[in-house]
This record gives structure tokens, sequence and C-alpha cells, in this order.
């Protein structure tokens, strides 16, 4: 299996790092495998982390009365989790593995405290989040828009 | 434009609201040959004429299969016919997929909901033919696990060797373990060569924008992206104006048109 810096040197959301950066971010991540349907988050709990999945399967999911409902699923070099990076760092959604899944752990409060003082680095992480951000605010969008309730012929 | 008198051989309930019809011809007639992408009109008799993709080409051997959902008053009498039941046809009318062009390249496949049904010719087309194409993908997105259609025939696709096949879906509960999202997720995840593409897209206009954005972000040139145009035909043999999409006559020189054609034309209001 890869390296966590060579899998974060693979992955398209950390391109624009210099290999300083990133090796500087794979030190602060560590191998974690999870079994079928285990949680990596849980909504409402300190988010110190965020994840890289390397194989596997993560539902992105929130409780209702109703069960489980799956908002998302994330898959391989989809990165789990950016609450860390913003207060009051707590998480907004339950990530649960679909399938054994294996993923990067990371970890976001040391991360924090190494953005603080590298701010070329806090830029790229931020910009590289936000357009991860932007990706699934555009596909949360279309979900709301609910496309397929309208008659395509 | 006289529709020729067709008999109601089967019918297949795909979703709630949504059927897919068989058809035989009467004693003496021959079916009509459709070819992948081209539409017909379907006439419940006393009711009225609906444009109807056809989701599976006529052969000397094979009925003539048409989805249909039901959302009018035509469409629902479609949908309420019974085997044995009399329904009139006109067709084949408009343009097809490009399957030739897509010979040697690989074909990239996005369906969304109902999209799938002009679709499914195709892709019986690229397995009919399957050494001639390099890779084959089908990216199809539904709103619910329950609103896909051809439901038996995917899980079939997907055990295929030499295809590949990926759904996703809106919005999903607890019961549903595949992926949950927007299609394009799918053309983000697939692997495809897009200097050597051939996209087919089929769904609401909505999603084909986003489908053809995220098709031009992983380098498929314009030109070889290509979709089905849904308008309201009503003489199909574009004399009454009804399909007018800007310069074109959708039954004429669509339903399946280049996207870079189209394009121009996709965000004007109540065209």
């Amino acid at each position: 299996m890869a390296s966590i810096e060579e899998t974060l040197a693979a992955t398209r959301m950390f391109r624009n790092l210099t290999p300083e950066q990133l090796s500087g971010v794979a030190a602060l991540g560590e191998e974690a495998e999870f079994a079928d349907r285990a949680k990596l988050i849980v909504e409402g709990e300190a988010a110190d982390s965020f994840f890289l999945i390397r194989e596997g399967f993560v539902a992105l999911q929130t409780e209702a009365p109703s069960g489980a409902i799956t908002i998302e699923t994330l898959h391989n070099g989809d990165p789990v989790g950016w609450s860390w990076l913003f207060e009051p760092y707590l998480a907004h959604f339950d990530a649960r593995s679909r399938g054994v899944t294996h993923a990067v752990r990371f970890d976001g409060a040391a991360l924090r405290g190494r953005c603080t003082h590298e701010p070329g680095l806090g830029y790229e992480l931020m910009r590289s989040f936000a357009s991860v951000i932007v990706e699934r605010l555009d596909a949360t969008r279309l979900q709301l828009l609910d496309v397929y309730g309208a008659t395509v012929r | 434009m006289t529709p020729r008198t067709h008999r109601v051989v089967s019918r297949r309930r795909e979703t709630a609201d949504t059927w897919t019809l068989a058809l035989e011809s009467l004693p003496g007639q021959r079916l009509p040959l459709f070819a992948p992408g081209q539409f017909g009109m379907l006439y419940a008799f006393g009711v009225g004429e609906v444009p109807i993709s056809v989701s599976g080409a006529s052969t000397a051997l094979d009925p003539l299969r048409c989805t249909v959902r039901a959302v009018g008053s035509v469409s629902s009498a479609l949908c309420a016919t019974a085997p044995g039941d009399l329904v009139g046809l006109r067709g084949p009318y408009g343009s097809t997929w490009p399957l030739a062009e897509a010979v040697a390249g690989d074909v990239v496949i996005v369906a969304g909901g109902l999209g799938l049904a002009p679709l499914r010719p195709a892709i019986h087309h690229l397995l009919a033919h399957r050494n001639e194409y390099e890779r084959v993908i089908v990216c199809y997105g539904g709103r619910s696990a329950a609103e896909m259609l051809f439901v038996p025939e995917l899980e079939e696709w997907r055990g295929r060797f030499d295809l590949d096949v990926d759904v996703i879906v809106d919005v999903a509960g607890s019961d549903w373990h595949g992926k949950v999202g927007v299609v394009t997720k799918l053309v983000e995840l697939a692997a495809f060569d897009p200097d050597n593409t051939i996209a087919m897209m089929c769904g609401p206009e909505v999603m084909l924008r986003f489908a053809a954005l995220t098709l031009l972000t992983r380098g498929v040139a314009k030109e070889r992206l290509y979709t089905s145009m849904e308008r309201n035909m009503h003489c199909a043999i574009a004399q009454c104006g009804h399909c007018q999409f800007g310069p074109m006559f959708i039954c004429r020189e669509g339903p399946v048109q280049r996207y870079d054609v189209v394009e121009p034309w996709l965000k004007v209001q109540e065209l």
C-alpha cells in the first residue's frame, strides 16, 4: 500500500501542496481501518480529525425518527469531515463506513495549529477544502432541485 | 401521419407511475424498425397522442418496447392498457445516438431518471457489438431506489465484466446500500480516456448541463457530447412548430443532438 505521503500526493485536492507541505501534513496522519457500519465521525461530537478515504465507501448521515437518512456517499480519494476547520469544531453529521473501509485519519487540531504558524499551508488547505465544499454545495443544490421529479417525457 | 394499430403484448411496471409496454404488429403487418434514439408517437384511441421514447428497439423477432410515465390523460391511458388492447403508433421519427461515431473509443452513458429509457436501445447496441468499442460506462442517477427504471436489467448489466455500470440516488434511507448524491459524481469517478470518449446523455435539462460541465472538466471535447432533447412533439414531422427549440425542430433535428448545438438555447427561458 502507498505511504500516506504518496496517497496525499495522488489526491486531487492536495495537488497544490509543495512536497514540504505534503510531508508535514502526512506526518499528522495515521492509517485507519473501519469495519462495516463503523462510525468515523459522530454528529455533535468534537471534530478534531478528518479522514481521506483510500479504499471504501462512507455514508454521511443524520438520524431521523424514521431512521438514518443518507445525504451523500463518499468514495476513494474523498475527504471526510471539514468541521475541524471551523468553530465550534463540532461534527455536523455522522459518517459511517459501508463495508470495510481504509482511510487515513488526520489530527485536525494539530493541523490547525500548524496552519496558524504556516499561512502558506493554511491558505492552500483552506483552498482545497473550499473547492470540496463548493462541489458538495453544487451537488446539494442539484439534489434540492429534485430534477427527477419533473417529467422527462 | 396515420397511426398504425398495434397490440399491447405485455405491460411491466417500472416505478409507481411508469410502465413499459411491449407492442406487436397486427397480423400481416411488420413492426417499424426504430434505431436507438428515435421516438414514436403513441396514440391512445379516443384520448390522444404523445411522443414516446422507444426503450427497446424492435427487431424482426422482438416486440417494440415503449416506456411511459403517467403524467397526463394520454400517458395515463397508455399506462392503463392491458395485454390485448390496441394502440396507435407513428414513427420512427428523429435522429439517432452516434453509435457509429463512437466505434473504437470509450462510450460514457449518462442517464437521469426516465432518461435511461431512450438510452437503453443504445446500450443494447453497444453490448451486441461489444468488440467494436473500448470501455463502455453507464452512469445512472435517480431520485430514489424506488424510482429507478429497468432494475433487473441494471443488476444483470452490473454482473458483466465488459460493462461498468454505476448508480446513484438523490435520497436514500437505511435500506439503500449504494451511492447517494448526484449523477455527476459517477462521471467524476468513472475511468475513461477523455480524448477518445463519446458521451451520450439523457435526463432533465438541469442535470444535462451539470453532467456536460463535469465531462468538459474531465477533458471531453464539447463536440463529443450528445444529448437527447425532450420537447412537446405534436406532429413529429416539423410542421406544427410545437417542438421548436431556437432554430431547430426537435422532432426533425433531434431528439438526439450534439450538446454544443443545443447548449446556447438551454438557458433561454420558456423555450
